[in-house]
């Protein structure tokens, strides 16, 4: 053990009480910084890891309308200027078996399925409701969402087995007063065909559970009529925040728009992102407090201990040994506090994890919803030694500033 | 070129002023001293003559306003605080008039101290000459007290065997015995003197007491900032 660290270990517990009230400020400023974290984030990935269970990590939508100028000079010259004027878009994929060939070719695409859209009347025995038809490829379609595991009442088989099924959402099944096995009606361009609710799924997002109908894409065909081409193709992916990076591949190799999933939910992920900053900012508060602590209990030890830094010094201890002997002691209450901040965020992130907490609306969840990640613990470990060292250099360096000379004389300042 | 390598210590017209503005005072004016290894120097004077201030200077605990310092041979006065404390570690011991012992570690840790820092010796031999030194100093018996464990005499004791551990060149002493009974003051001083001359240190003590001043080899007394 070096000469300082043993100093300042024998300093800290010379004065007790003030260091257990510096340790408990880090302590509690670690831990709630981790917990209030852990929730939030945890809150954000579960409406993140919804949104794409349901929605895809990516959206094919829209060909990309060839709007290049060129100008060729004449005379068998090579010389030519191109000049893009600006993207514009024909609504809809009119090939999606090429697009979906195509994706095959990106490597982090795990999977593809076309998707036609369409805005319909649904006509039950006791109420209309409006609502928007998802004519999906059953099979494509699991695979790139998490429609089979959203499903609360009936089963995905009975949806395969039964062609004129139809998949409807909790709330809007609700509305309608519908459940497994009754009939309804489809009501779109003039044309009507009647469904019966193979099973009703749920996804927690109150849009979706009210407005989306999925049947299979052939019958949404016949009843939009539409015999070729898909409103989108829902794209899933293996890595899903390479997303962006993999949309805009997507666009130049495909000419068709390409959305990705941050970009479709960005009001959300920005209401989320702003709620996890302001609430590490008010958490850091506590951090703060430590470092107010520490500064505290540091100036003071530097008060009471001017002898002993006389001694040291007249002993042939450097400056810079004294500024290290205050930095040790607020280098051990740091790492024990942040070591049992650890402890305390963790011990409490998973007792929140328990607390019931039913909510529906973006998500749907009946607990608290937590997230472990340990940049949570790096990030709280960081705050509190910013707070915690800057707070401790001033006193560190007053006592490194102080005269020997003007000690024993007993005119230090 | 001889007798220069006998003096540990050498000043020549010190200068020294303390307080500002209208409160500054010029408490050295022009002292010069010099101290040859194995002797031992009493500074004697009044209150406020300026003794304890040239002990400062001649520790390289404070800075003089003119003059020079010489240690060993080597010039200090223009030196910077890394340099000057570099010195003090390998070249000087302290003994203040309050033991400033560090209170909260034992005996054996406040001698074990500065041969730490200075890291010539292994642990155990630092050890091993902390033990001999407490014992040297009678306090073979008490090396795992507390500062707060021993008595006014017995601290002093400890500090004296602090100023040895390195076995510096210059011992400075202010006023090592004022707050100690008779009984003692002798104690530490006969120790003091003991150790120094042994080891060929030179002592340079500033003291109030007329008889510890008399066993001195040399007393030099000031007045007014001057030795007269």
């Amino acid at each position: 053990m070096s000469p300082n660290l043993r100093i300042a270990l024998r300093f800290l517990t010379a004065k007790k009480r003030a260091m257990l009230m510096s340790l408990s400020c880090t302590v509690l400023g670690v831990g709630l910084f981790v917990l209030t974290q852990a929730t939030t984030s945890g809150f954000e990935e579960f409406f993140i890891k919804t949104i794409l269970g349901t929605d895809g990590a990516m959206r094919i939508e829209d060909k990309i309308q060839d709007t290049l100028r060129q100008m060729t000079a004449g005379g068998g010259s090579d010389f030519q200027i191109s000049q893009r004027q600006g993207l514009k878009y024909i609504e809809g994929v009119e090939e999606p078996k090429l697009i979906i060939n195509a994706l095959k070719d990106f490597s982090n695409v795990s999977g593809a399925a076309p998707v036609l859209r369409g805005s319909v009347l649904v006509r039950a025995d006791f109420k209309n409701e409006s609502a928007q038809v998802f004519g999906i490829s059953l099979e494509e379609h699991l695979k790139v969402s998490d429609l089979g595991r959203q499903i609360v009442q009936g089963d995905v088989a009975t949806f395969r087995e039964q062609p004129t099924g139809a998949l409807m959402g909790r709330v809007l099944a609700d509305r309608l007063q519908l459940s497994t096995g009754s009939s309804f009606i489809l009501e779109a361009q003039g044309q009507r065909m009647r469904f019966t609710v193979s099973a009703i799924y749920e996804t927690g997002v109150a849009d979706i559970d009210k407005l989306r109908v999925y049947v299979h894409l052939s019958e949404a065909r016949s009843l939009l009529q539409k015999p070729s081409g898909v409103s989108f193709v829902q794209v899933n992916l293996f890595e899903k925040d390479r997303a962006p990076q993999n949309s805009i591949q997507i666009q130049d190799v495909l000419k068709h728009s390409a959305k990705p999933w941050q970009e479709r939910e960005k009001s959300w992920l920005s209401t989320f992102r702003a709620l996890r900053i302001s609430s590490a900012i008010t958490v850091s508060v506590f951090t703060l407090i430590a470092g107010l602590a520490m500064f505290n209990t540091l100036a003071m030890i530097v008060l009471e201990k001017t002898k002993d830094i006389a001694i040291l010094r007249s002993m042939g201890y450097e400056r810079r040994d004294i500024t290290q002997i205050f930095l040790w002691q607020a280098g051990i209450v740091l790492a024990i506090g942040a070591f049992l901040g650890c402890v305390v965020g963790a011990l409490s992130t998973l007792g929140v994890s328990y607390m019931p907490l039913p909510i529906s609306g973006i998500f749907k969840t009946e607990t608290f919803v937590v997230s472990w990640n340990i940049w949570h613990y790096v990030e709280a470990i960081a705050t509190a030694a910013l707070m915690v060292m800057i707070a401790s250099l001033i006193p560190a360096r007053r006592a490194a500033r102080l005269e020997p000379g003007d000690i024993v004389r007993g005119t230090a300042q | 070129m001889a007798d220069s390598a006998n003096f540990a210590l050498r000043c020549d017209n010190l200068h020294r002023y303390l307080g500002q503005d209208d409160a500054r005072v010029h408490v050295l004016k022009g002292v010069s001293f010099e101290a040859r290894r194995g002797q031992v120097y009493a500074i004697v004077g009044p209150s406020g003559c300026g003794k304890s201030t040239l002990l400062y200077l001649l520790g390289l605990l404070d800075q003089p306003d003119g003059g020079e310092i010489e240690i060993n041979g080597r010039k200090m006065s223009n030196t910077d605080d890394l340099a000057r404390t570099a010195a003090r570690g390998e070249h000087i011991g302290f003994v203040f008039q309050f033991h400033f012992l560090m209170l909260e570690f034992t005996a054996l840790e406040n001698v074990m101290m500065p041969m730490r820092k200075l890291g010539r010796l292994s642990l155990p031999e630092m050890t091993d000459r902390a033990h001999s030194l407490l014992a040297s100093v009678g306090l073979g018996e008490k090396t795992h007290r507390l500062g707060t464990q021993l008595s006014g005499g017995e601290q002093q004791r400890v500090a004296v065997a602090r100023a040895l551990a390195n076995q510096p060149s210059i011992i400075l002493a202010d006023e090592p015995t004022g707050n100690l009974d008779v009984k003692n003051s002798a104690l530490v001083f006969d120790l003091l003197t003991r150790l120094a001359k042994e080891n060929g240190q030179a002592v340079v003590l500033v003291t109030h007491n007329p008889e510890i001043a008399q066993r001195c080899d040399l007393t030099r007394p000031m007045r007014d900032g001057l030795f007269v």
